[in-house]
Order: C-alpha cells, then sequence, then structure tokens
C-alpha cells in the first residue's frame, strides 16, 4: 500500500482509473461529475491513455464502444441527465458484450432537477435503463476509498464478464474529501486476452465483427439466453455487501451509498440508547444480495431501507422479505441527505408501533 | 476523539481552504477526516460552508447536524448554526462580521477580530488563518505544526513563500483566543 | 439460386487468359442483399481493392451503422464495428484515439451521416480525426423503406413527401460536403459518383488518395462524397436511376474536389 492521499471522490475515481490502465477517457461536462473530467484532461495525456471531451454524452458513449471493441480499457462518466442519454448506446454495449466502466454521479431529479445528490436513478441503473433485456453490473461505493477501489474492480469484472459496469455514486460522494489510499495495482497481471473478439485487425484471414444486430429470430434469442445465463452466473458468484451489527439485531436497515454512511451513524445512535438495530449494506445493487435479505427477515422484526429517492431499492428488499416482515421505508428527495437523527426518529416510531400480533411468520 | 466542525461564511472568506487545512492537519496526525463542502449555486457568491471531521475511528456519516465547533464568518451562518452546536460546544465568529450577537449560555462562545488582525498583518486573505489559530487554541486537537505540515500540502509551490505569514497569522489566532477567552472568563 | 458468386462461370481456356478484374481477397464470395443497380456494391468492391493494394488488412477497422450498408460486415472480410444510428465518426474516435496506429475508415448513408448523425459528424471533423469517411449520399432512406433524407432533391416525391419535397415545409437539401471543407480539420474533401466505368475509376483513385493520407498520418479527416442511386427507392430502372443522377442530382451536388490539402 501506498502513501495517503486527501482527495475528492470524483479526483479519486479519476486518478484510479489512470492507475488501472485506462487508455480511453471520453466524457462532457455536467455537475456535479465535472472534476472527473477535468482531473483527467490534466493528467491522462500524459499517462499512456487518451482523453477527449466529446460534443455530448451520446458521442461520449460511442467513443466508449469503439474504444472497449478494439480491446482497451475505456470509462465514461456522467450526471443522471446525460445518463439517460447514453442509454441506447448502452444497450448497444451489453449487447455486443463490450467490457467497459461507465459512471453516474447521480443529482436529484426528475428532469434537469438539481445538482444536489440523490439515489434517483437507482431502477435506471438496475432494471435495464434502455431498451431489451440486459444487466449492467452495478457498483454502490460509500466513501472516497471505494470511489477508487470500484474503478480496479469494475475494469476487473468488466473484463471477466464482458460486460459493461457501472459505478453509481452521487454528488456528495463526489465533493466530498477524505483520505484515500491507492493499492499497488499490476495492469499487466490484470490483463485478460481479447483477442478472440477484439476488432484490431483481420490478421488471420477470419474476421471480427462487433455488433448488437441480429436480424434471425433464434438467433436474437440464443444471443438473449446467452446473456441470461451470464447475467445468473454474476448473481451466483458476485454479490457483495457489508453488515454492521446485524447478529444480535431484531431492526435492520437497508441502505447503500451514502445513505448507508449516514444509517451507520443512527446504527450507532440507536445503540447507545439500547436499540438492536444493524446495517446491512449492498456494495453490488446488481447482483443484489438477495439471499441476505431473505435470511435477515428470517431473524429480524423489522426492516427499514433508506435512500434519497422516493423507494426504489425498497422494492428490492420487499421482493426478497416476500411479505414475512413488515418492511418501512424513509427517504429524502430532490438532493436532500437524510440526517441520523431523522433516521434514529423513524426507527423509534417504528418500535412503538411494531405489535408482532399482527405478523405472521412463515 | 472525535470533532465535528462547521466552518460557515461567504465564497471568499477562505471557508473551505480552512476546511481543507484543517482536513490535511487530521490526516497528519494520522487521524480519520472528512471534509465536506456545500456545493453548487452557493458557491458563486453566496454563503458557503464545509464540514470537517477528525476522528481516531472511522467516519460513519459525512452529513451531521450536530457539531462540536462552528467557526462563523458572517451573520446568515450565524442565523443557521448557532442552534446546531452541541450543548457544551464552542462557537468561535468573526468580530466585525456579526451584527446580533450569539444568544446561547450552554455554549463558550469567542469573538475573534480576525478581519482586524489581517489588516494588521497587511493580507486580508490571511483573515481565515487566524480564525483557524483560534480554533486550534480553544480545542487543542491538532498541534499547530500539523497545519504548517498541511500548509505545504494544500498551497501550490508558488506560494510557499506565503507559509511565515500563515504561521504568524495563526499564532496571532491562537493568542486573541486567550485573550477572548480571559475576557470573557471562559477557556 | 446459388450462393457464391461465381458459381457456375468456367473458363476452359483459363490458364491461357489474362486476368483483367477479380474479386478483391478482402471482399467475401457472399450475395449481396443490395438491391439490383444499388451503388454500394460497386463502393464495397473498390473499398477493398485498396484495402489489398494498399496491404492493411490486419489493421484496417471499419464501422457500419445503421442504414442499407448495416450489413456491410457480412461483405467486407477485415474487422467490423457496427454502430448505432448516427454515431459511426464517434465510435471511429474512440477507436483511432486508443490505438492510432490502426486505420480506421466510416461507412455512412445521408440519413445516418447528414440528419441524426449530424452533430457526431461535425465535431469528428472539427476534432481533425485521422480517418476517412466515406459518404454514400443517394437522396433518401433506403432500408425503411423510402423515405425523405436530409439530401433529397426539391420536388421529389418519397414516402413522407408524397407530393414532393416541399422546401418551405421540409428545408433544402443538405451539402454536408461543403460544410465540412469549411473547417480546419478536414484535410480532403471530394465528390464522385459510380455511374461509369470512368467514374468508377475516380472513386477508386478518390479513395485511394483517402487511405493514404490517414496512413502518412497527415492528420485530419479525408472525406469521399458518392453521390449514388437508390433505384428501388427511387422506384426507377438501374439505368434510370443513373440517367437522372446525371439530369438532376450532381447539378446540386456538383462532382469534383471541394477541398484539397494544401501542399507543404
Amino acid at each position: 500500500m501506498s502513501q495517503k492521499h486527501l482527495m475528492k471522490g470524483n479526483e479519486a475515481l479519476a486518478e484510479a482509473a489512470i492507475r488501472a490502465g485506462m487508455k480511453g477517457y471520453f466524457g462532457y461536462p455536467i455537475t456535479p461529475q465535472s472534476e472527473l473530467l477535468e482531473y483527467l484532461s490534466v493528467h491522462l495525456n500524459n499517462r499512456g491513455g487518451s482523453f477527449v471531451q466529446a460534443e455530448s454524452e451520446i458521442a461520449a458513449i460511442n467513443m466508449v464502444y469503439g474504444a472497449a471493441g478494439i480491446g482497451e480499457r475505456a470509462m465514461t462518466s456522467t450526471s443522471s441527465p446525460g445518463f439517460s442519454l447514453m442509454q441506447e448506446c448502452i444497450s448497444y454495449i451489453a449487447c455486443a458484450e463490450l467490457p467497459c466502466l461507465l459512471v453516474n454521479i447521480v443529482r436529484g431529479g426528475p428532469g434537469l432537477g438539481t445538482i444536489q445528490p440523490s439515489q434517483g436513478d437507482y431502477f435506471q441503473a438496475v432494471k435495464g435503463g434502455g431498451h431489451g433485456d440486459y444487466k449492467l453490473i452495478v457498483l454502490a461505493p460509500n466513501s472516497v476509498q471505494e470511489m477508487a477501489d470500484f474503478v480496479y474492480l469494475g475494469f476487473d469484472l468488466a473484463d471477466k464478464y464482458r460486460n459493461p459496469v457501472l459505478i453509481l455514486s452521487d454528488g456528495a460522494l463526489g465533493q466530498m474529501m477524505e483520505a484515500v489510499k491507492f493499492p499497488d495495482y499490476d495492469i499487466e497481471a490484470h490483463k485478460v486476452d481479447k483477442s478472440e473478439w477484439a476488432t484490431t485487425g483481420n490478421a488471420t484471414g477470419t474476421h471480427k465483427v462487433i455488433t448488437s444486430l441480429y436480424i434471425k429470430t433464434e438467433k436474437m434469442e440464443e444471443v438473449n439466453l446467452k446473456l441470461q445465463a451470464k447475467y445468473r452466473e454474476i448473481q451466483e458468484k458476485e454479490v457483495r455487501y457489508e453488515t454492521v451489527e446485524t447478529e444480535d439485531a431484531d431492526l435492520v436497515i437497508v441502505a447503500f451509498g451514502l445513505s448507508a454512511r449516514v444509517a451507520h451513524k443512527a446504527v450507532d445512535i440507536c445503540r447507545e440508547q439500547g436499540m438492536k438495530v444493524g446495517l446491512l449494506r449492498p456494495k453490488t445493487l446488481f447482483p443484489f444480495p438477495k439471499d441476505q435479505i431473505k435470511s435477515l427477515a428470517e431473524q429480524v422484526d423489522q426492516m427499514l431501507v433508506v435512500e434519497m429517492n422516493a423507494g426504489q431499492m425498497l422494492e428490492d428488499v420487499q421482493l426478497n422479505v416476500s411479505g414475512k416482515i413488515p418492511v418501512e421505508f424513509y427517504g429524502r428527495m430532490g438532493g436532500l441527505i437524510p440526517t441520523p437523527d431523522e433516521i434514529v426518529n423513524k426507527i423509534k416510531s417504528m418500535y412503538e408501533q411494531y405489535n408482532p400480533m399482527e405478523v405472521t411468520h412463515v | 476523539m472525535n470533532e465535528e466542525i462547521i466552518i460557515a461564511g461567504f465564497g471568499g472568506q477562505g471557508v473551505l481552504s480552512m476546511g481543507m487545512t484543517l482536513a490535511y492537519s487530521g490526516m497528519v496526525e494520522d487521524k480519520e477526516v472528512v471534509w465536506m463542502p456545500s456545493y453548487g449555486p452557493e458557491m458563486r457568491g453566496g454563503t458557503a460552508n464545509c464540514t470537517v471531521i477528525l476522528s481516531d475511528k472511522k467516519v460513519s456519516s459525512p452529513i451531521i447536524n450536530q457539531f462540536d465547533t462552528a467557526i462563523i464568518l458572517n451573520q446568515p451562518s450565524m442565523d443557521k448554526f448557532e442552534s446546531a452546536v452541541k450543548p457544551g460546544g464552542v462557537l468561535m465568529y468573526e468580530t466585525n462580521n456579526i451584527i446580533n450577537q450569539p444568544t446561547r449560555t450552554d455554549i463558550s462562545i469567542f469573538s475573534i477580530p480576525a478581519n482586524m488582525e489581517s489588516v494588521k498583518l497587511q493580507n486580508k486573505k490571511i483573515m481565515n488563518m487566524v480564525m483557524l489559530g483560534a480554533f486550534l487554541s480553544a480545542r487543542h486537537v491538532i498541534p499547530l505544526k500539523s497545519i504548517i505540515e498541511a500548509l505545504k500540502k494544500v498551497l501550490p509551490e508558488r506560494h510557499h513563500h506565503l507559509i511565515p505569514l500563515n504561521e504568524q497569522a495563526l499564532t496571532r489566532g491562537m493568542e486573541l483566543h486567550k485573550v477572548a477567552a480571559n475576557s470573557e472568563g471562559r477557556s | 439460386m446459388s450462393d457464391t458468386f461465381n458459381e457456375g462461370i468456367t473458363c476452359e481456356f483459363l490458364d491461357d487468359c489474362d486476368i483483367v478484374w477479380d474479386r478483391p481477397d478482402s471482399l467475401l464470395d457472399t450475395r449481396l442483399h443490395y438491391c439490383p443497380g444499388c451503388g454500394h456494391s460497386v463502393v464495397h468492391r473498390l473499398l477493398m481493392e485498396v484495402v489489398d493494394e494498399l496491404g492493411i488488412r490486419d489493421r484496417t477497422i471499419g464501422i457500419a451503422p445503421v442504414g442499407c450498408s448495416v450489413f456491410a460486415y457480412n461483405y467486407l472480410n477485415i474487422d467490423m464495428q457496427q454502430a448505432a444510428h448516427g454515431r459511426a465518426t464517434a465510435v471511429a474516435t474512440g477507436i483511432k484515439r486508443v490505438r492510432p496506429d490502426r486505420i480506421v475508415f466510416t461507412y455512412q448513408g445521408d440519413g445516418d451521416l447528414a440528419a441524426i448523425g449530424t452533430g457526431e459528424t461535425i465535431h469528428t471533423v472539427n476534432r481533425g480525426e485521422n480517418i476517412v469517411i466515406i459518404f454514400i449520399n443517394n437522396g433518401i432512406y433506403g432500408m425503411t423503406g423510402g423515405q425523405m433524407a436530409p439530401t433529397t432533391l426539391p420536388g421529389v416525391k418519397t414516402s413522407t413527401t408524397t407530393s414532393g419535397r416541399d422546401v418551405s415545409i421540409h428545408g433544402h437539401p443538405l451539402k454536408i460536403a461543403e460544410m465540412l471543407a469549411l473547417l480546419p480539420g478536414a484535410y480532403y474533401v471530394t465528390r464522385t459518383s459510380v455511374i461509369s466505368a470512368n467514374h468508377v475509376r475516380k472513386t477508386k483513385k478518390a479513395l485511394l488518395k483517402a487511405f493514404k493520407y490517414q496512413m502518412e498520418g497527415k492528420g485530419g479527416v479525408s472525406f469521399v462524397e458518392v453521390v449514388s442511386n437508390c433505384p428501388a427507392g427511387w422506384k426507377m430502372t438501374p439505368v434510370d436511376s443513373n440517367k437522372w443522377l446525371e439530369t438532376n442530382v450532381f447539378d446540386n451536388f456538383p462532382l469534383g474536389d471541394i477541398k484539397l490539402p494544401v501542399k507543404d
């Protein structure tokens, strides 16, 4: 491990991308991710990569398509409205199975919205976003350190599964500074052989084609079945999560990203006051920690989902709890962040209203 | 040790850089640190604030609504954050920028004439360092030498000749806190 | 129906004959889906002749976006990427920026390059990306069944201008090659056709030049527009469609060089 740096989340992410061997970065300015673009404009070209400020988010993601298609590590970053613009090409990338890293520093929506932090793009990130049946691997950092760590992880997972990986973060994590250590990462050791499919030129007599167009319906279904099998494998092997004081908990908060940081503080406060509260934090939103939710639903009396949106991950939690225990929600929208006190108050009211007689344990 | 600080004032008063210096010094001291700015339209000439957390253990939430210390550089920030200081905490404000004095009695309050001091030091930009010096004296969580170390990191090379002036301002700030504490009968 | 190009054609005296024409190695021996008389197949062949003559198949990447040429990768035995509608030059930028040692070209129609992809086209040229853009301008959306294109001439009937293109409603034909030539990032801009052997030869020459410029790293886009036909979309015989080009289209889209490299 090298020395500690005090950096903004956006800058740490950008620095990690260079250290992970990113060869192409293509982006368009939008608040609150512009530090990423600015950092890479200074540092990428003289450290072995190529930085292009594209004319739009649409152009940027299509540049990623090209660079990933020739087998190099490529990335783009944006914030919510820009990510919506990219969806068509992301669907192409998923179908053509091009490994690449996408970053959405989420801001409050809908519409042009606000530039303040939000988690309102959860559905878009984990349920597809663009057209057709596809999935991104979605990583949700909750610290500046993870903003960096998930870049290496993201590129590695992308290469391993030939799948686009999304880092879903928010404006607050992008703008705040914390100490960060960059790991010793051997780019060569992490290189994957892409010669079978990367379009580097036809040197063998058999040409390689990157496409997502399959006019024959049977072939298109075959492609879909292959993708679905891959997503199942990812669900089995790549779930990542963190738990805080869940062992003896009777109430568990489920939260990701920045919300999970605030929820962690709420857990500390509740514990000081004698309430047995724990926290489950998914680090991967796809694959979602379904089994962990299911087993917690057998253990605890109640769950609380905390998000900076109207209740999106809530639906995935409810799906896996399957009505076994009550699942409550606390959220703020429009760029506001829940405070630890707000969450503690919500938990207190849950304890007060909880009536075990009303719940039938299956 | 766990110190939660809000620094608030107008854009241009050096609010964010004061916080950054403090966060850096925390890292020099091998503490866990968080620096969280208010960002967005507020950055353009309106109020600006940042939260700094220094801790011996991993910091959970960077979002907090109660602070151990508030360093206040203008009236709107006083109106907003006086009530957010934890009982027993510290509120220090820049004398010239405050019209309505704080009224709480359950916290330590220090009026620091940092603006006037910066004029005496012939560099008005140094006001934030005078306030930071006062904080060092009031809370004893970071030693002066670590702030000087931090300044070497925060200031670009071409401004390193200003470090002695910064040190002077910090020292004056520490003295001004002692004066304020004695005159108000608090420490 | 035969699935191979020259099955059934035999020459007993092959050994005694001089071969005056042959399919270029890089053109796959397969049936094309293009309509009879369509210019695409001729340009495909010329393009692969150029790739073979320059010996660059092992490092050439072509990009075919949406339009009739979306299936170009079925015919061209070079590495290819299929791009989203309009975005070919952005994809080319991505490739060229991470692998400047590769030879990169796009092959785009008028709807793709001059309507939905106008932004990408202009900015790619403006950045002076060292790539070749091949622009097939046939004044119509062929693949989707003959709708108005940005290059459709005034008065021409299409399935979305059934009484003819009315410039007061639909605007004027877009002369994008002339627009692009104004940009410093455009190195070489020319307009050709493939209606006769003479024109075919000129197009081949233009393509050769364009690829050579890229290989020499001259910097800047080489842009070859081929004003072509669409017999099916225009509802004409191939012969009539070529006549129409001569009598009507070339007046609006004059052939010849629009911008030549400044001699250094």
